[in-house]
């Protein structure tokens, strides 16, 4: 009876961010002649990229019902250990190496990342920490020891091919973007098609529902705290590329606060429980037109966090009036 | 005839369309304990949300006390004098009894909570109703029957004028109910009003003094309850003639197929041993506390057991997880439908799969397979929704519990374990259940119930099998299984305890 209603608030749902990027979208091409161009436009795709590849991650934390907290300091040990390892493959590989180099410095770093989100899962699982507090602590962890490592420096790469992994495009589109978009069809696919995806809403939903419908709900949660770890690997890994170097002390800063907002922004509650990737990306994608715009008609920097604070207030506001 | 005290007329709600509450007229008096009966999805639920406040009528008045009145919500309710004691808890697990019964209406001296006089009143609350119930315990260490106990007193703490009851006596023993009718009878003498919903229709005949049928949003009758028995009643719930409730039983075979032997959980648990035959019904009765629940969760692996020996078909198993239990082909129907039996925001399907899941994936899941499953089960069970991507929230009760069924009868159990399955559904739905049970018994499933309802007992087992404080006192059998035999075993009168 109550259904039909239902379904319509329920499409609502999943394209009110949508056609709240749109609006934004048509604003922009209004306010400034140079928003449309094709190079602007990839700008703000490559831009949001790195968070954008590490919110993929972040929503299936959310949809479990917890969060993540350490994927910027994350960001900054991946990446520097990246570069150590790069550093170290060129010697042992050689000259003509180095194309090997960095492709076993990726995988080093995807692997990494995904044994750093293994500690942050067993402590959430095992250790039974809560989410925040676990990834608060080891936020600091990380942090501390990029700048141990790095002597609070920054760590260079001495290959003259890396850059190469950061700056190239494949079809006029940068890597960094390709990897985000790939990314995200592959996280949606398991979100949406696969048995993970679903226990995954289920243990966020009510996880004791989960566990007598014999699902592994320390197992499925564990899983996605690797999956943010992997996502931090790809955006470290790519950043560094594009520097050449990753900076101890800034690299990966405030990282986790944009890819929390791009999954709050996207529409998924943060009791878990549900959630979309589609909505991610409009959302990262959302935080790099209201940045891109504020640059071009020439906002004071120190005034965008006001922005996007109150663009994060707001998307939850409206959502919270929805499901009313 | 005495004093009115509410009246309404002409109340309607309509959600989305659809009327589910049409042109309710009724005059209920001051003192007087007012029945409403009705199938699940008749409207009980939804004139009593109005009347205390949660939702807001589409149409028609309502007067208090003679004075027009809009229920703005159920604080609103609460200042008026409308008081709920809700079907679903509304306590909070993790304050205390105290804490809950004067939440929103805190005792204070100076600025500062008055802890000591709210626990004094909150024990004397408690001595009204003959509990011993510590009122600095959390709610979460609470039985189910003693919660109940604390949203009662909760809603009496209040000089309330309307005291509404929905189904107040699902989860509590004889001995509970009696006491709770002992309050409703010196309520009633002190002037206070009471509605109470039940689906028992025998409680309703005994306490109430009129009793009002509501089918399918319509008022049908409003009696004197000496004026209708139970038989009349059921018929204008249903609006036809009420055929026999429980299937006649069917025979086990003699084959054991499920052997439990000296199952401990110190404290809760002692040397459970007990057989169950292929094609069987297996009764557990025993009052609240008994230890039933605590078996079966002990069983299905979700509590871990300090000894016991597991057979099935005469291997011995080990079951640690609920998924052990599913490999082992065991199902289990919570007693706790919202709380561990399906999630209600997620819709029919993928409800019905949740178990079953890795039968309809190898790497993605087939959505065409689940679909025309869960269609299979919605034909079945003849399971009401608006559609298969409803999300459960929106069903009624006996409809989730449907959906409950599916969800553990889709990976095809040789055992299924039935956790008080009819609770809190009506009668017809009641009846789809005993009828779905024998039809498993017929295919071999072998099943286990555990009721607090003994006429369900009595009706459907082959044996029963009754317990008191964590040990079995008897097995019951044959003409042994009647309301006497069982309750001597289940007070400790009878048997070796």
């Amino acid at each position: 009876m109550a259904g039909e209603n239902v379904k319509r608030r329920f499409e609502y749902e999943r394209f009110g961010p949508l056609i709240a990027l749109a609006i934004l979208f048509v604003i922009s091409a209004v306010a400034s002649p140079y928003f449309l161009q094709t190079q602007n436009l990839l700008n703000i795709l490559r831009q949001v990229s790195y968070t954008g590849i590490i919110a993929l991650g972040m929503t299936f934390v959310i949809i479990s019902g917890g969060i993540d907290l350490s994927v910027g300091s994350m960001v900054a040990l991946v990446g520097g250990v990246v570069i150590l390892a790069l550093n170290w493959l060129l010697s042992v590989f050689g000259e003509g190496g180095e194309a090997w180099a960095i492709l076993f410095a990726l995988i080093i770093g995807l692997l990494f990342g995904a044994g750093l989100g293994a500690l942050n899962g067993l402590m959430v699982t095992i250790g039974k920490i809560a989410p925040f507090i676990a990834t608060l602590g080891t936020m600091a962890i990380f942090r501390s020891m990029a700048l141990y490592i790095g002597s609070a420096g920054v760590f260079r790469s001495e290959s003259n091919l890396f850059p190469d992994l950061g700056m190239g495009r494949v079809l006029g589109i940068p890597n960094p973007v390709v990897v985000f978009i790939s990314l995200a069809v592959i996280f949606a696919i398991i979100l949406n098609k696969t048995r993970y995806g679903r226990y995954l809403c289920a243990v966020g939903s009510n996880p004791k529902v989960a566990m007598y419908s014999a699902i592994k709900v320390n197992l499925t949660r564990f899983i996605s705290y690797v999956a943010v770890g992997i996502t931090v690997g790809f955006s470290a890994v790519f950043l560094s590329a594009r520097l050449n170097s990753m900076s101890s002390t800034n690299g990966g800063m405030n990282y986790e606060l944009d890819a929390i907002a791009a999954v709050i922004i996207g529409g998924t509650p943060m009791t878990g429980g549900a959630g979309s990737i589609l909505g991610t990306v409009i959302g990262a994608i959302t935080l790099g037109i209201i940045n891109n715009m504020l640059n071009m008609l020439g906002v004071s920097p120190y005034l965008q966090g006001t922005v996007k604070g109150v663009v994060i207030i707001g998307a939850v506001l409206i959502q919270r009036k929805r499901s009313q | 005839m005495g004093e009115v005290l509410i009246e309404t007329k002409g109340i309607s709600k309509e959600f989305s369309g659809v009327r589910v509450l049409d042109n309710i007229d009724i005059g209920i008096e001051r003192g007087e304990i007012f029945g409403i009966i009705g199938e699940n999805g008749a409207g009980k639920s939804t004139l009593v949300k109005i009347l205390s406040g949660i939702y807001t009528p589409t149409g028609g008045k309502i007067f208090f006390e003679d004075k027009e009145v809009e229920i703005k919500d159920p604080l609103h309710a609460k200042v008026i004098g409308i008081s709920i004691i809700p079907q679903e808890f509304n306590l909070i697990n993790e304050l205390n009894v105290y804490e809950n019964i004067f939440l929103g209406s805190e005792i204070t001296r100076k600025g500062f909570l008055n802890t000591r006089e709210m626990k004094k009143r909150t024990i004397s609350l408690l001595e009204e109703l003959k509990k011993s119930i510590d009122p600095e315990e959390k709610i979460e260490r609470l039985s189910v029957a003693q919660k109940q106990m604390v949203e009662i007193a909760k809603a009496i703490a209040y000089d309330s004028k309307l005291l509404i009851m929905d189904e107040p006596t699902t989860v509590l023993t004889l001995n509970e109910i009696e006491i709770l009718f002992d309050l409703m009878s010196s309520l009633k003498e002190r002037g206070v009003t009471i509605i109470y919903i039940s689906h028992k229709l025998k409680e309703v005949r005994n306490i109430c003094d009129r009793v009002m049928v509501l089918r399918d949003g319509q008022m049908i009758s409003v009696s004197q309850t000496g004026e209708v028995d139970e038989e009349e009643m059921a018929k204008r719930m249903v609006g036809r003639e009420l055929s026999q409730i429980f299937p006649n039983k069917v025979s086990p075979s003699d084959e054991v197929i499920f052997e439990v032997e000296n199952l401990t959980i110190s404290g809760l648990l002692e040397n459970i041993s007990f057989s169950l035959h292929k094609g069987e019904i297996l009764g557990f009765a025993g009052l609240v506390g008994a230890g039933r629940t605590e078996l079966a969760e002990a069983i299905i692996g979700i509590r871990k057991k300090d000894s016991s020996k597991i057979s099935i078909k005469g291997k011995p198993v080990e079951i640690k997880s609920p998924n052990d239990a599913v490999k082992n082909k065991i199902a289990y129907l919570s007693e706790d439908r919202q709380g561990s039996g399906i999630l209600t925001s997620f819709d029919l399907i993928k409800n019905t799969t949740l178990i079953s899941l890795p039968a309809y994936s190898k790497i993605l899941i087939n959505s065409k397979k689940e679909r025309e499953k869960t269609k299979k089960y919605v034909d079945k069970f003849n399971i009401r929704a608006a559609s298969l991507k409803t999300k459960l929230e929106f069903f009624s009760g006996g409809n989730q519990q449907k959906v409950s069924l599916a969800k553990s009868l889709d990976p095809e159990p040789e055992i299924f374990i039935f956790d008080e399955p009819t609770r809190g559904i009506d009668v017809n739905a009641k009846r789809e259940i005993y009828r779905f049970m024998n039809e498993l018994v017929k295919e071999g499933v072998s099943c286990i119930l555990i009721s607090s309802e003994l006429e369900e007992i009595i009706g459907m087992c082959n044996r029963v099998v009754v317990m008191k404080e964590g040990r079995i006192t008897g097995i019951l059998e044959g003409e042994h299984i009647n309301e006497e035999e069982i309750m001597l075993h289940a007070t400790g009168l009878k048997g070796v305890a």
